[in-house]
């Protein structure tokens, strides 16, 4: 490239996204006008201006493109096996409650073979974060039909099309008892930015569903053209409803997008419960664990 | 690079351009508010053709582009007034 093309001037700051990326992995792996790296940036922006203190949070990843954020973020994170991340979190976060412990995966990784430990997840409102990349397939495995696949797109292993009914995850994660439940697209990167600050900040399981292109996989074989028109599709065809029931919000193939926050509420998380529960019961020799875990550093 | 002749007020923002890591998807063009961006005809060593600010007077700095590029090719910032009055 010319350089003259391009002005470099005093002054300027730095990317943002600078501070928290492991810059030497950079370039990443994924393709041209993948949206992971659109939410990785929101993702960035909202815990540069969540308040947290970053040496606490970890961020925590199961297998497939989406798995690979965990790797890229220059934080305490952990990539573990396929499905599995929801687990870990939970381990990390039991032993060490003051930790914001941050799951960062994609459809299949965290519905269909992780499915149960998110429902169990969002059923005992453990104290975690989910964001869940949904671009509608297993990406890093060659495009396989995922549960959230929508009924008529087309798939490596559904190359007639897709018949089974898809998860709603809104819905699904409302069900099972999430505290907070969003959906945004990686079009609507300022909205997501503010959706993920307010998810971090929640006590109990808050959830962020984003759709974001697979052109590679997804949109290629449903001849769907690139990255770019899926974000123009998501453009078009999205409808902010903050609020909405969450069984109305269901996605269909190339149809209408809801989006906005539809969950907010509060209850008891998982720690809470349990504290409160052995107190009750044991009075003073119960020690919770972040007790102990002073009492040990101390 | 020459600012051009006719600018006359002063821009309010600005863009990082790290051409190199640009894979060309064309987000921050399509989606800059202003349109102020363009795909230039020039490749980088990828063969992609990275993003300049064509209309550089028009830039808000409101860095949409900067959370749109999957691929950390492209940030605004605002110029602050005494970056814009030297
Ligand atoms: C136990 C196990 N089973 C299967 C795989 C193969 N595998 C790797 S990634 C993946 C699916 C990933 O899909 P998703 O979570 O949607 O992530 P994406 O690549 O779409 O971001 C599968 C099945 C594996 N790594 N481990
Ligand atoms: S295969 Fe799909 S999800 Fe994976 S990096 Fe490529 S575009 Fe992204
Ligand atoms: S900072 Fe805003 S106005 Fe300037 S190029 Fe980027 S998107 Fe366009
Ligand atoms: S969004 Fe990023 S990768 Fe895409 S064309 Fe612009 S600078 Fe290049
Ligand atoms: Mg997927």
């Amino acid at each position: 490239m010319p350089e003259e093309l391009y002005d470099v001037e005093s002054n300027v700051p730095a990317n943002p996204i600078e501070d928290l990326l492991r810059m030497d992995r950079i370039p990443h792996i994924w393709c041209p006008g993948c949206g992971i790296g659109t939410t990785v940036n929101c993702f960035v922006r909202a815990l540069q201006t969540s308040g947290l203190d970053l040496d606490k949070v970890s961020v925590v990843s199961g297998i497939g493109c989406t798995g690979r954020v965990a790797g890229y973020m220059r934080l305490d994170s952990f990539h573990t096996t396929h499905g599995r991340a929801i687990p870990f979190a939970t381990g990390l976060k039991l032993a060490n409650p003051e930790l914001k412990v941050i799951v960062y995966s994609g459809d299949g990784d965290l519905t269909a073979i992780g499915g149960n430990h998110f429902i169990h997840a969002a059923r005992r409102n453990m104290d975690i974060t989910v964001i869940l990349i949904n671009n509608m397939i297993y990406g890093m495995t060659g495009g396989q039909v995922a549960p959230t696949t929508p009924v008529g797109a087309t798939a490596s292993t559904t190359p007639h099309g897709n018949f089974e009914e898809t998860f709603n995850l809104p819905f699904l994660a409302e069900s099972c008892g999430a505290v907070y439940v969003a959906r945004w697209t990686a079009h609507h990167v300022r909205h997501l930015t503010k959706s993920i600050k307010e998810a971090v900040a929640k006590k109990g399981f808050s959830f962020v569903e984003i759709l974001a292109p697979c052109p590679t996989l997804f949109s290629r074989r449903n001849k769907l053209g690139d990255g770019l028109d899926q974000m123009e599709y998501y453009r078009d065809s999205s409808e902010i409803k903050n609020g909405a029931d969450t069984k109305s919000v269901a996605l269909d193939f190339q149809g209408k997008i809801i989006v906005g926050k539809f969950v907010d509420k509060v209850r008891p998380t998982y720690i809470e419960a349990m504290n409160n529960h052995y107190k009750a019961k044991y009075g003073d020799r119960y020690v919770p664990s972040d007790e102990m875990r002073k009492l040990n550093h101390a | 690079m020459v600012q051009a002749a006719e600018q006359t007020k002063k821009p309010k923002g600005s863009v990082i351009i790290t051409a190199e890591r640009c894979k060309g998807c064309g987000f921050c063009v399509e989606f800059c508010p202003p349109e102020v961006l363009e795909l230039s005809a020039e490749y980088n060593s990828k063969g992609y053709h990275p993003p300049i600010l064509a209309k550089r007077d028009q830039c808000t700095g409101c860095d949409i582009c900067g959370m749109v590029c999957p691929d950390f090719a492209i940030y605004g910032y605002m110029i602050k007034k005494s970056n814009k009055e030297a």
